[in-house]
Order: structure tokens, then sequence, then C-alpha cells
């Protein structure tokens, strides 16, 4: 199958195209564009291949299965590609409104491709030691993203990610040793068939402590995510963007994988604990986001506070909450994005996104505001969009799962966020203006803002459809053995 | 000999922390890089030692005679080791820069609103 391998090799090649030709912006623009398009298509490509005909396996260079590096698609990671792809032509497009002379001249371009290479390749691989390596080549696209400016607030937001990034993944390396020491082979398909039979229980917890510390830092879960609120309102709207959209979103891919691949029938003890950490991220986030006045602050605070979501529903481990949970990453992923890229508009009209500074926003600028409204009240969860719908989804599989003071805290949290964001829209867009706009939104972030609207719109009125699809991605999670199959042939 | 590389592991990971907590850039940036050779250590025992038998087959042998080193632990921690060198001199030259534009070394000193 090679298909899969495209993914990673389309983004890999504009790249490298785009460090090759000269760096004139309006080429490179084009060139990022174009080859985001391709991504896009590649990742429809292989979304439909998957979706038709099972998960797709790729042997790399033809070395068979626990010795070889493995490519896998199952239907979590084609869908999770495919919001790639969407992230990637709405952040390229979105960069026809101008990245400053300096960023775009020392390689912000290849850098977003790189990223996005990174990301494509921790969602397709089937190997933990590659993942780490896929973590790595993201990671180090995204600390030069974020280190490209030479102001304070950015060079110290940089630092703290790229320490904090750093120890995270020094204890996921450890994991790995360890793993690797009890079991003899870091395949994750092989790992599944093992089970854990393999492992004393003893070591097992460790490990799974290890990793769910490794991967919490990297998702942003309490008590380790206070990195991220004090990073991602710093760069430029467009990298914030494709950070808040796709480097959390792989931290809780990477939890499901371990989870449902290795500790599936882990001590209860451990699920709790992903519980515990989940409520408390929900909650946190949000309460912290209320007490936030920056429009970028309140969304990064959102944005973890969502993360907490998802890992709430996989530590239920029911095919009905992964389903819900996979349908709020996927819902999240293109209303975070697009929010960030609303905040690069409002930095453009008044060059700050303090809320303080906003205001009036519909009455100079309605064409906009309208725009904004979806993913605003998407994520505030508003009927009908896809936000309510997600939660709807989770907070219904909590009660049938039985946990009902979750299911109760999911529907507190949803309250705190209708607060938070309807805060947002009447502090920011609605409120008498008290400043003038002192430019234009751009034409190009309209446009991938419109977008990423639309798609939120897909995902609401294709919810049925998606929601089946979500359901059988959720299957396919909770049976390793379909996936060690695909991987490793027979059945022994 | 296991024991002894997981007491130099073990030491270096508690060096690399303890100089994490450190209040200077330069110390932040040491511990860093001995974090991540106690994980390198770590990973090479943890996969056993063997020694001095590499997993090459000799001429005329058909298979290789047990016991054989583990090729893969170390085929990992030379992949570790040029991604944490990579990641080293990218902190040292960001430390530079956060150095250069704040004028201070003192992590405390960072945060603070000037």
């Amino acid at each position: 199958m090679r298909a899969l391998v495209l993914p990673i090799v389309v983004p890999l090649s504009t790249a490298v195209i785009l460090l090759l030709v000269p760096a004139r912006p309006l080429l490179q623009r084009w060139i990022a564009l174009a080859g985001s398009i391709v991504l896009l298509l590649v990742a429809v490509l292989l979304f439909r291949r998957v979706e038709s005909d099972g998960i797709q396996v790729l042997q790399v260079s033809g070395w068979s299965a626990p010795f070889g590096i493995t490519l896998v698609a199952d239907l979590l990671a084609a869908m999770l590609v495919v919001a790639v792809g969407v992230v990637a032509v709405a952040v390229t497009a979105a960069a026809f409104a101008g990245v400053d002379p300096k960023r775009e001249a020392f390689g912000y371009h290849p850098l977003i491709q790189i990223l996005l290479v990174g990301v494509s390749g921790a969602f397709l691989t089937g190997d933990l030691f590659n993942l780490y390596v896929w973590f790595e080549v993201m990671l180090v696209a995204s600390f030069v993203l974020m280190a490209l400016h030479r102001t304070s607030a950015q060079v110290e937001a940089a630092f703290k990610y790229v320490t904090i990034n750093l120890i995270a993944s020094s204890i996921f390396l450890t994991a790995l040793g360890l793993l690797y020491g009890v079991t003899g082979t870091l395949n994750m398909a092989e790992l599944a068939r093992l089970g854990p039979a393999t492992r004393t229980p003893g070591v097992d917890t460790v490990l799974a402590v290890l990793f769910v510390i490794a991967f919490s830092i990297k998702a942003g879960l309490f008590p380790l995510f206070f990195w991220l609120p004090a990073s991602y309102h710093t760069p430029p709207a467009a990298v914030g963007a494709v950070f808040a959209g796709l480097l959390t979103k792989v931290g809780v891919y990477a939890l499901v994988r371990i989870f449902t691949l290795l500790f599936q029938s882990a001590p209860p003890s451990l699920f709790t604990l992903l519980l515990v950490m989940s409520v408390a991220t929900m909650v946190i986030g949000l309460v912290a986001a209320l007490n936030e006045r920056d429009f970028r602050r309140i969304l990064s605070f959102n944005l973890v506070g969502h993360i907490g979501y998802t890992t709430a529903c996989l530590s239920l481990l029911s095919p009905a909450a992964l389903a819900a949970g996979i349908f709020y990453v996927l819902h999240h992923i293109v209303v975070i994005t697009n929010l960030f890229l609303v905040t690069g508009v409002l930095l453009r009209l008044r060059r700050t996104t303090d809320l303080i500074g906003l205001g009036g926003l519909y009455r100079t600028q309605p064409a906009f505001s309208a725009l904004a409204m979806v993913p605003i009240f998407s994520l505030a969860g508003v009927p009908p969009l896809s936000g309510f719908l997600g939660k709807l989804a989770i907070i219904e599989s909590t009660f049938d799962a039985g946990a009902y003071w979750l299911g109760s805290m999911v529907l507190a949290v949803g309250l705190l966020t209708l607060l938070s964001m309807g805060r947002l829209w009447a502090d920011g867009f609605w409120r008498p203006e008290t400043v003038r706009d002192t430019g234009t939104p751009g034409t190009a972030l309209l446009l991938a803002i419109s977008g990423l609207s639309l798609v939120t719109l897909a995902i609401t009125f294709g919810a049925e459809p998606l929601f089946e699809l979500t359901s059988r991605a959720a299957h396919q999670l909770l049976q390793p053995d379909e996936y060690a199959r695909a991987v490793l042939g027979g059945t022994p | 000999m296991e024991v002894l590389l997981a007491l130099a592991s073990g030491v270096l990971y508690a060096a690399g922390i303890y100089l994490m907590l450190r209040r200077r850039l330069a110390q932040l940036i040491i511990g860093l890089g001995l974090l991540s050779n106690g994980t390198n250590l770590l990973i090479f025992t943890a996969g056993g030692l063997t020694r001095a038998s590499p997993p090459v087959v000799p001429e005329g042998a058909e298979r290789l005679a047990e016991p054989y080193a583990d090729p893969v632990p170390q085929a990992l921690v030379l992949t570790a080791i040029v991604i944490g060198f990579g990641l080293l001199a990218f902190s040292l030259v960001l430390a530079h820069r956060v150095h250069a534009t704040v004028g201070t070394d003192d992590v405390d000193e960072l945060g603070r609103e000037r």
C-alpha cells in the first residue's frame, strides 16, 4: 500500500522544494499552498482506501513486521491525517495575508511543512521508537517556528516550551528503553499481540505511568499543562493555529494508541488516574480561561480544557465513549485552528488580542463577525453546531457507561465553556467600540476562516455518517487483534 | 556490570534533574544533556548486556551462535544520541539568544514582567 507513505513524503518534498527555490514570498506561498492541497488529496485518498478495504499496512523497504519499520493506517489514523491536510491548507492559505518578512525569509514555509511531516508520521507509524522519532521531527520544527523571532516574550516562551518538551521526550525514551528490555520489541502490533502476559504487573504499571506522564505533557493534561498557556499565545496567529490544532492532538493520539494497544487490561487504578487527570484538566482549564483577559490566552486555556474531554472518554474504554471522543477531537482540531486564525484577523485590525482593545467588531466588520460566530459558538457548544453534537455524544456515553458524575462534570464544564466563549463574543464583538480599526482583515485569512467554518458546518450536518465512522474507528481501537493481524498477518 | 550501569544511569538522571532545578540557563542545559545521556545508558542496559560477541555471522557459519549482543538497543541509542545532540545544540543557541534579548540567565527572572 504505497498511498500510506504519501502523507509523509508529500510535505517532505514540498519542504525540500521550498528550501531550494529562491526565498521570494509569493513563490514560497504558492508552492506551500500547492503542497498542502496535494497533502489533503492524498490524505483523502488514503482515508477512502482505509474506509473501504480496512486497515492499511506498509512494511518499509520490505522488512517484514516486527523487524522493520511499519506504517499502519486504521480509521482513526486516516481521519486524523485528513484533519492534518485540512489544517495544512487553511494555514498555508492564511499565509497569503502576510507573514512577517523576517520569519518568511528564514524558512517559515518549509518549517510548517516539516511540522506536518512529523505530525503525519506520528499518526501513521506502527512502531513506538519510530513514534518517538516523528515526535522529535515535529518538535524541532515547532521549536524553530516558535523561536524565529527576537522579541523577549517569544524567546522566553520558546525556551520554556523547548525545556518541557525535552523533558517529556526523555521520559518517553526511558519508557521505551524499559519496554524494550521487558518485551524485546517496540512494534505496536507485536506488543498488542504479546499482551500483558509477558510483562510483570509491577513493571507494567511503571511503564504505563511513564507513558502517561510523557504524553500528558505533550497533550497538556493537568497537572502538566502549565507550559501550554505560557507559550501558545506568543507566536503569530498562523503558527499558533497549527500548534493548537495539531501538536496537542498528537499527544492525545499517542495516549489513545498506548492505552488501546498495550494497556487495555491494565489495572483499573490506571484508568482512574487518567480520568481524574482529565476531569481536573477540564475544570482547571476552563476556570482559568474565565480568569483571562486576552483572546489568545482564553483560547489556550480552552484548548487545554477540551483536551480533557477526549482523554476522559478514553479512560472509560467503552466503544460509545471512544467514538464520541474521536468525534470531539476531529471537531476540535478544525474549530481551534479556526479560532487562532480569527486572532490573526484581530491582530491585523487592532494590533492586539486583549479584550480591552477589541469590541465593536460586530459593527465595523459584520462579515468577519458572522464568520467568527461559527467557530466561537461551535466551541461553546451551542446547538446545532458540531461542538454541541460532540458534547451531547460524550455526555450520553458517560451516562450509558454509568459514570454519572463524569457526565455531570462534562455538563458543568460545558457551561463554563459557554460562559467563556459568550464573554469573548460579548466583549470582543458586541460591546461598543472604544478603539478604531487600524488595518484590514486580509482576504486570505477570511478565506481560510470561511473554509474552516464550512468544514465545521459539514461536520455539523454530516454528523450522522461521521459518527458511524468514529464508531467503527472506536471498535477497531478496542479490538487490537484486528490491528495485529493486519500488521503481522496470520492468527497465532 | 548491569548494576554498575544502572547506578550510573540513575546518577545521571539525578544529577540532570538537580541541575534542571537550578536557576541558571547553562546549568539547565547541562542538566538536559545529562538526562538524555542517562536515558541512553538506560536503553543500552535494559536491552541486555553481552560482551565481546557482535551480532555478525562468522565466516563459514550459517547462523549466529548464542549468545550475541542485541543490535536493536544499540541502534536505538545511536538514533537517540543523534537527536539528543541536535536538540542540545539547538537549546544552547536558544539559551544564548535568551541571554542576548532578555539580558539575564536567571530562570526566575525570565517570567517576570518588565
